[in-house]
């Protein structure tokens, strides 16, 4: 099953009352397994996409599907991690993770074998009962992240989810969302303006310009997914960083110099 | 070579974490009752103006067993805690509908604003018109005086819940009825609270108005009474009574909360 975004478009009207083109004349798919990044210079409309294929905003043109065999008996599902992390503070840890498996109305038995799976998956084991208040940045956006493993989703939303994490928290997340994301190869799309992030973790990069909003480069990364900053990729890996850093520049200018 | 010198550096705000011992929260009202005391007992002042602290209590004692206290008291329990969870229950009720719907959000929120700044104690004549002057005028000034705090803070408290939360809940398959109860209800707690707590105080404010004005029985017409017949002893342990009120009915409220709230 893939997902399609066709010539999606998104305008705004600002406080002055005058149209904002965020998004323009984008088209893209997302094949079964596939991890792809989106990055962009802030501005660009990337949260704006996210929202659009997550079903939280609508498009003003085009059209987000997915698209394969089998779609007549099941609705696809999305999983989202959201950069506010959006847990509910009065569930505990496991309370938030079964979230969607309740509103699934899964057996109590499913629930608490799901939940204790992904749980573990994500190295929360232990923290079952603890509210997210009690827990740290990187904790709580483990917590996010199983809730939205649990519910096996068809497509995974990251909205730039360790951009509020410090760096040495951040690089831990990203090497165990990999590890994570080898285990269950789902099709993620994925949000970040860090473009260290987006080659370590991507199988295809887009690359997006500002005002309005356009898909300015898709990068396909041939590095092999695990291990990508080893040694022996470093000179490759920096080439790929080096050429997307050339693409949003420019435009990262931009948007320095109108705050 | 010239000689080391050492110049250590202190923690030069250690005043902020200055540790008091538990006694000192009680020498505040032990003192005062102690001057208290010595006042009333060296005659500096009229027991008429100022019975001393044990003279109230010995007197409060009387009336605790000849029953006088258990009546009124009983009178007025029965008002507060009626009007309370009647104003409060409609308070939140309103306050979540009008949070969440827009219809009802336009057309009662201005009602309600409009009403919310009359002292509800000048409705009282009005209610003892419509009611009679026993004991429904008197729980529904309490219910209405209870409903206005409660159903603004529960209105904004609706309106306070996060937008990522609803957005969450609604990703993960939540519709509208599961929206509304597992995450607006809980997200505006905290905020309903705060109400409950503020409107704690209005209703026993409003429980001694009206009992002073028009009743027979209750712990707003006994310190009157007693006001009248100048028997100040006895007014005080009416007094000390609708304090002990107010304590107990704060700590309940605290104790509910911690309760219903465990992740706050």
């Amino acid at each position: 099953m893939k997902v399609v975004i066709e010539d999606v478009s998104k305008t705004f009207i600002d406080s002055k009352k005058k149209e904002v083109k965020a998004l323009e004349n984008i088209n893209f798919t997302i094949s079964d397994e596939e991890f792809i990044v989106l990055v962009g210079p802030s501005g660009c409309g990337k949260s704006t996409l996210l929202n659009i294929v997550g079903g939280l905003l609508s498009p003003t043109t085009g059209s987000v599907y997915f698209e394969g065999e089998g779609l007549e008996e099941r609705t696809p599902t999305l999983g989202i991690v959201f950069q506010e992390i959006a847990l509910f503070p009065w569930r505990t840890v496991y309370e938030n993770v079964v979230y969607g498996l309740q509103e699934r109305k899964l057996s109590k038995a499913e629930q608490k074998e799901k939940g204790q799976y992904y749980i573990d998956m994500v190295g929360l084991t232990g923290f079952e009962n603890a509210y997210p208040k009690q827990l740290s940045g990187g904790m709580k956006q483990r917590a996010g992240i199983a809730r939205a493993l649990a519910i096996e989703p068809h497509l995974l939303l990251m909205d730039e989810p360790f951009s509020a994490l410090d760096a040495q928290t951040r690089t831990i997340m990203q090497e165990e969302l990999l590890t994570i994301w080898n285990r269950t190869k789902l099709s993620t799309l994925y949000v970040t303006h860090n473009i260290q992030e987006a080659v370590y973790l991507a199988d295809r990069v887009i690359v997006l310009s500002r005002h309005p909003g356009k898909i300015k480069s898709i990068i396909d990364i041939d590095l092999p997914k695990n291990g990508r900053n080893n040694e022996e990729h470093r000179e490759k890996f920096e080439q790929y960083a080096d050429e997307i850093w050339q693409l949003i520049r420019h435009d990262a200018e931009e948007a320095l110099k109108e705050g | 070579m010239a000689q080391q010198q050492k110049r250590m550096i202190t923690n030069r705000v250690a005043f902020l974490e200055q540790k008091v011992p538990a006694y000192a929260s009680v020498l505040g009202i032990v003192g005062l009752l102690a001057v208290w005391e010595i006042i009333a007992r060296m005659g500096w002042v009229s027991p008429l103006f100022l019975p001393a602290p044990t003279t109230i209590v010995t007197d409060g004692w009387a009336m605790l067993v000849n029953g006088e206290i258990i009546d009124n008291l009983f009178a007025s329990l029965y008002r507060i805690v009626l009007g309370y969870v009647l104003g409060a229950s409609f308070g939140i009720i309103i306050g979540l509908l009008l949070g969440f719907s827009r219809w009802a959000d336009a057309i009662g929120t201005p009602v309600v604003y409009s009403i919310y700044p009359i002292p509800k104690i000048a409705l009282l004549p009005l209610f003892i018109l419509w009611l009679g002057i026993g004991e429904l005028s008197k729980v529904t000034i309490i219910a209405l005086g209870v409903f206005f705090p409660v159903v603004i803070n529960t209105y904004s408290g609706v309106k306070n819940v996060d937008e990522m939360l609803i957005k969450a809940a609604v990703t993960f398959g939540s519709n509208h009825l599961n929206v509304i109860r597992k995450v607006i209800l809980p997200g505006s707690l905290p905020m309903i609270f705060a109400g409950l707590k503020l409107a704690a105080g209005t209703s026993l404010l409003l429980l001694v108005a009206a009992e002073m004005i028009a009743a027979q029985q209750g712990i707003g017409s006994m310190v009157l009474h007693y006001g009248n017949l100048m028997i100040t002893s006895k007014l005080m342990v009416g007094v000390l009574i609708l304090s002990l009120l107010g304590l107990t009915f704060n700590r309940t409220l605290q104790w509910l909360e911690k309760k219903l709230l465990p992740w706050n």
